[in-house]
């Protein structure tokens, strides 16, 4: 069995958008994610497809990682599609036949709908998984958070456990395919047989690898505690985050497309969508 | 007779992406039966890819593995024949133990080949005590011992499946010298009674000089010498070129001989001391 997960995949890179800062990269994907929703007509639409494309263009990453990440939703697209084309009903029927009835507004509904899904992917990764390191991830939400430390919610903790477990994820997948390749080594057999002979076949896999879970842990706390951590508190930082003048102007131009989307759903409202 | 044949193999490891890795170059390779066979070489040589790859773990790029006259990857679906044939010790073993007691979990590759009740009794206690097990610790949760005894239920868990060929990556890493003679000297006792053939991987040229009929050195993928350990440590310079070592005792007997006190081929302290005092 090959493990291959495309979760905290970063593409390391030096491009404008890896050296953003996180944080203005965090509150910008999701202001970027409501425009996504905001876009209602051909020209708006347009406009976001058109951002996309500058986004994939300034974070340098090959296209083809980016058709790999949509890859595994092309089924959820395809089927959100799919129930658009025959479910919207609209004035004129397209094409009738039998029980289908297919509507031009339900071709319009499924093309946007594909279109936004797949932008959706595209840019919220562009903007936080591809070009944002996991622990620069976590470092800008730690910081968005911070007010919420005012109201005694341990926020510096929670970030550091997010921190260490996404740390941890290449290491126990690791950990992981060695115990399975040692227990197929004693003729372990993952891959046949029914429901519960197959749950069964993961205790000599499971047990090794909690051991090891737990024994990771224990080290991490003794090491942690060697360097005298003792939580948030008077913590300084190595890296100290600091938004430049290009971190404005990158969110000046996310704000600036927000309100383009907007005057052009009113103003140029060719093939306006439905409700959905 | 070859009990294991490498023809022509290749390995790359993540074939098509940017991580794309050529582990093994064209390795032809020839293990006797029932000699103690020795693979060295640096770290990323290429070793541990060897040793997944005669078992059927991993499966070659090209090139056939062929183990007792028979073509792993012929038929793909009885790959587990292979595993049976040659078991595996992994680096780092202990760490693979799960069960409630040792004796269950040394029983549990004889269990997954289908053995009656009976017969893996039997195997589990003679591989216990080749692994030097004590009896008194075959009921206790395998979590419970300490590291050395652990690293032996996990070899007796192996040596209970009765391989033709055993092969150990690193049998000895992270052991005192007590123990690392310990485990080392009942491989050797186990492959004395029973006959079978074994391949150890390690970087302790001692160990290799000890214990090893035939040593085979690789680096970079590739196999770049084998013969008996006489053949292999006469070839110093080479090997130091190669970033590898030879016995400590090997180096002391060059030193000796640049001042001109000839020793001839040295590479075990028991040889050594035996030619010493012959000199003295």
């Amino acid at each position: 069995m090959k493990m291959d997960i495309a979760f905290g995949q970063y593409c390391h890179g030096d491009s404008v958008l890896h050296r953003l800062d996180p944080r203005v990269k965090i509150v910008t994907a999701i202001v970027f994610i409501v425009e996504i929703f905001l876009a209602k007509s051909a020209a708006s639409f347009a406009l976001i497809v058109a951002a996309t494309v500058l986004l994939l263009a300034l974070s340098g990453i090959s296209p083809r990682i980016i058709l790999r990440g949509i890859r595994p939703i092309v089924f959820v697209i395809l089927f959100t599609a799919v129930i658009n084309i025959f479910f919207v009903r609209g004035e004129k029927p397209l094409v009738e036949f039998w029980v289908i009835k297919i509507y031009p507004e339900g071709l319009i509904n499924a093309a946007f709908i594909a279109i936004r899904i797949i932008v959706l992917i595209v840019s919220t990764s562009l903007f936080l998984t591809y070009t944002t390191t996991p622990i620069a991830l976590t470092d800008g939400l730690e910081q968005l958070l911070s007010p919420l430390s005012k109201i005694k919610l341990p926020v510096h903790e929670f970030s550091m456990m997010m921190t260490i477990a996404l740390r941890f994820i290449p290491t126990l997948i690791e950990e992981t395919e060695k115990i399975m390749n040692a227990q197929k080594a004693r003729g372990a057999d993952f891959s046949t047989g029914g429901l519960i002979k197959r749950a069964r076949a993961l205790i000599p896999i499971m047990i090794p690898l909690f051991v090891s879970a737990f024994r990771r842990a224990d080290e991490l706390a003794t090491a942690m505690e060697c360097r005298c951590y003792t939580g948030g508190k008077g913590r300084t930082r190595l890296n100290v985050l600091k938004a430049g003048p290009a971190d404005l102007i990158f969110a000046l131009c996310v704000v600036a497309l927000g309100a383009a989307v907007v005057l052009l759903n009113i103003y140029v409202p060719f093939f306006k969508v439905g409700i959905y | 007779m070859a009990i294991v044949e490498l023809r022509g193999i290749n390995f790359i490891y993540n074939k098509g992406t940017p991580y794309e890795t050529h582990a093994l170059k064209d390795v032809d390779l020839c293990v006797n039966e029932g000699e103690i066979t020795g693979l060295i070489g640096p770290t990323g040589s290429g070793k541990s890819t060897l040793v997944q790859l005669i078992n059927g773990i991993l499966k070659p790029t090209d090139g056939d593995v062929i183990l007792d006259g028979v073509n792993i990857w012929e038929q793909p679906k009885k790959i587990r024949e292979a595993r049976f044939k040659a078991g595996v010790v992994m680096q780092y073993p202990e760490y693979q133990l799960f069960a409630d007691t040792v004796r269950d979990d040394i029983a549990f590759g004889p269990k997954n080949m289908g053995l009656g009740e009976e017969e893996i009794n039997e195997r589990v206690e003679k591989a216990a005590s080749f692994a030097g097990l004590d009896p008194s610790v075959m009921s206790r949760s395998p979590f419970d011992l300490s590291g050395g005894q652990k690293r032996r239920a996990a070899l007796a868990g192996v040596i209970a499946m009765e391989p033709k060929v055993l092969i150990l990556d690193e049998p000895a890493a992270g052991l005192d010298p007590g123990g690392r003679a310990e485990v080392l000297g009942g491989l050797k006792k186990y492959q004395r009674t029973v006959g079978s053939s074994i391949i150890i991987v390690s970087h302790s040229m001692e160990d290799m000089a000890n214990y090893c009929d035939r040593i085979v050195v690789m680096t970079d993928g590739k196999i770049v010498m084998t013969g008996t350990p006489s053949q292999i440590f006469a070839r110093y310079n080479d090997l130091i070129g190669l970033g590898l070592d030879v016995p400590r005792v090997t180096r002391v007997a060059a030193a000796l001989s640049r001042r001109g006190i000839d020793l001839g081929e040295v590479y075990t302290v028991g040889y050594a001391v035996e030619k010493l005092s012959e000199l003295l």
